[in-house]
């Protein structure tokens, strides 16, 4: 670190990357007591209760998927991609702004990305696993998900590696291959602290167990930052690549509304909008109930709100273009698919999403709204909501009325679809709470190189 | 050759500078069997105990391309080889369609060797090792900052290397036992 980061936001007037006055010992003992010696309190085992009912909710929905198949949703001809497909996207999303932080801001040197990389990354964990379950159970045969891969059988069969839907299964395995590599990796150091710290037998065994007897040694640390940033040089054009490809499921087909060349740069602005209001859903309680503010500040949460509206206005801009070109085609079809979205059926849902995504965060480029952690909270979910109806308009505004009149239809969600969606809700919460229980949330080696003692003075040259 | 007594000395040291400091002059002195141990990684610090260059770029270099050249390969092989199919009158080498796998082998050959290849390089994981045995080295992974000279180095001596130690104005100089 070139500059001490509180001394050049002093100057600058803007909230510091962390408070001043800390020590490596203070930074350290403060985040590994949250997860050692800090009592569990009675508010994290409701939340963690919460997530934990509604993952069974989620088992009960599966169970009875496998048990009746997926006529027990709402998907039929010819809306055959529903929830599933809609929530797939959603998640998958929301796990983008993760990895954006911990690599693309790591290549960008942005020390202020060090306080909130661990638990964005561990965001993008669990939500891809969310992601993940979509379209293995939207499959019919769920058991037989492996088919998926490329592998020798004794049906003599192979993929079709022609199919952007078998590019997707690569797209969504290696990005959640290198984003668990690059959480565990960063993880490493911080659990040689955490076993050096804890007082019980057992979670010096686990730790220990974990840290695989990392010493901090100069020669590991060489080693070590060299893989790192090579992990973030890998990790950034995959992020980008992997909504791309998702946005491939729908541009490379021919149907109006999906075969469009701006889904890419669309979907993967999208997918980082998301992302980052789920960054500030989860930053704005976690700070205020754990008494981070002083490593969580006012910064990250103004930068992100930041990324949020830049992020947002691009979004908004794929919209506008989307309507033109239905427009500049003049195309029978896609005029009537956007007249269809505008005033069709399903058009109070576009007209929320429209607010949502792109009206309401406009008070973004207000610094008061910025500064208040309220606001953030509220249009953080607003966003969330607006991400998640954009996805339904695109997945089901399009199937639900193409080429044929014949063969229109209606979708409507059914129980089972709410409970699926509801339980991968669930089980994110559960997964956030077990985290932050039992693992550092914020990076403490990467805390303790923002600190002003961290620098090597120039005596020592 | 014999085993040593005792595996080395280390000193304890209060700032980065301090740590810094008395790497450079124990590399001067001729010591080379000797790592420096921080709760952050300091750049200067491997430089000054003399390692220089990780060999970590190149691994990660030889899986991309594994990844990248493989994945190519195997579509190819299934794709034109072992399971022709005429989808569309397209080419069984379509090659277009088999940059995206392509592309995601090639990431994550490059991950999954930066991480095995780091922790091989490191030698992890390694459940033992003598530094362990100093009961201060356990600040090592919070605000401490040490310096261990191995007695397998050719110029160690228990009591000259000792006296060295405390010349660089340590906080305290433990033995460490194997």
């Amino acid at each position: 670190m070139a500059e001490d980061p509180t001394v050049e936001a002093s100057q600058s007037g803007k909230a510091p990357v962390i408070a001043p006055g800390y020590t490596f010992a203070t930074v350290t003992d403060k985040i590994s007591a949250i997860v050692l010696s800090r009592r569990t309190t009675l508010g994290w085992v409701m939340g963690f209760g919460v997530g934990m009912l509604l993952t069974m909710l989620l088992l009960v929905a599966v169970s009875y998927l496998f048990l009746k198949g997926v006529g027990i949703w709402g998907i039929n001809m010819p809306i055959a991609w529903g929830f599933a497909i809609v929530n797939f996207v959603w998640w998958i999303g929301i796990g983008h702004a993760g990895t954006l932080i911990s690599a693309i801001l790591l290549l960008l040197n942005q020390p202020w990305r060090n306080s909130i990389n661990r638990f964005a990354e561990a965001m993008t964990l669990f939500a891809v696993m969310c992601a993940g379950m979509f379209p293995i159970l939207h499959l019919g045969r769920p058991w037989l998900a492996y088919w998926l891969f490329p592998y020798p059988n004794t049906m003599q069969v192979w993929p079709q590696f022609r199919s952007p839907l078998v590019w997707d299964v690569f797209a969504v395995s290696t990005y959640f291959t290198v984003s668990l590599l690059f959480w565990f990796v960063g993880l490493i150091p911080d659990l040689g602290t955490l076993r050096d710290r804890s007082q019980s037998r057992f979670a010096r065994a686990a730790y220990g167990f974990l840290a695989m007897g990392w010493r901090g040694s100069a020669r590991h640390w060489k080693n070590y930052e060299s893989a790192y940033l090579l992990l973030a040089g890998l990790a950034t054009p995959l992020v980008v690549s992997v909504h791309t490809v998702v946005s491939f499921d729908f541009a490379i087909s021919i149907l109006p509304g999906w075969h469009t060349t701006i889904f890419p740069p669309y979907f993967v602005a999208g997918a980082i909008y998301s992302g980052f209001a789920m960054v500030l859903v989860i930053a704005i309680p976690i700070r205020k109930y754990y008494g981070l503010g002083d490593m969580i500040t006012m910064r990250h949460l103004e930068n992100s709100a930041k990324v949020m509206l830049t992020t947002g206005l691009v979004v908004a801009y794929g919209y506008l273009i989307e309507g033109f070109m239905a427009w500049y085609r003049s195309d029978e079809f896609d005029f009537f698919m956007l007249k269809n979205r505008m005033l069709g059926p399903y058009a109070p849902l576009y007209w929320l999403l429209i607010f949502c995504n792109i009206v309401a965060p406009q008070v973004l480029w207000s610094r008061r709204v910025r500064q208040s952690v309220g606001s953030l909270f509220a249009v953080s979910i607003t966003v969330l909501i607006g991400m998640w109806l954009e996805r339904f308009i695109i997945v089901i505004t399009s199937l639900h009325r193409d080429f044929l009149t014949s063969s229109w239809g209606m979708y409507y969600p059914t129980k089972w679809d709410w409970f699926t969606y509801v339980g991968t809700i669930g089980f994110f919460v559960m997964a956030m709470y077990l985290f932050i229980r039992f693992l550092p949330m914020i990076s403490i080696f990467e805390m303790r190189t923002l600190l002003p003692q961290a620098e090597v003075g120039a005596e020592a040259k | 050759m014999k085993r040593p007594p005792i595996f080395g000395l280390m000193a304890e040291f209060d700032s980065p500078s301090d740590l810094l400091q008395a790497a450079r002059k124990a590399y001067a002195e001729g010591y080379r069997r000797l790592d420096a141990y921080s709760p952050f990684p300091i750049e200067q610090v491997s430089e000054a105990i003399g390692h220089h260059r990780s060999r970590v770029p190149l691994v990660v270099l030889i899986g991309g391309l594994l990844g990248g050249i493989g994945g190519y390969l195997m579509q190819y092989w299934i794709s034109v080889l072992n399971y022709p199919l005429n989808v569309g009158g397209r080419p069984l080498n379509s090659w277009p369609s088999f940059i995206v796998v392509t592309f995601e082998m090639t990431i994550l050959g490059g991950a999954l060797f930066a991480v095995f290849g780091m922790l091989a390089l490191n030698r992890l994981p390694m459940p033992y090792h003598p530094v362990f045995n100093v009961e201060r080295f356990a600040f090592a992974s919070k605000d401490r900052f040490f310096l261990c000279i191995y007695a397998a180095d050719p110029r160690f001596d228990r009591a000259q290397t000792e006296r060295f130690l405390q010349s660089l104005n340590p906080k305290q100089v433990s033995e460490v036992p194997h």
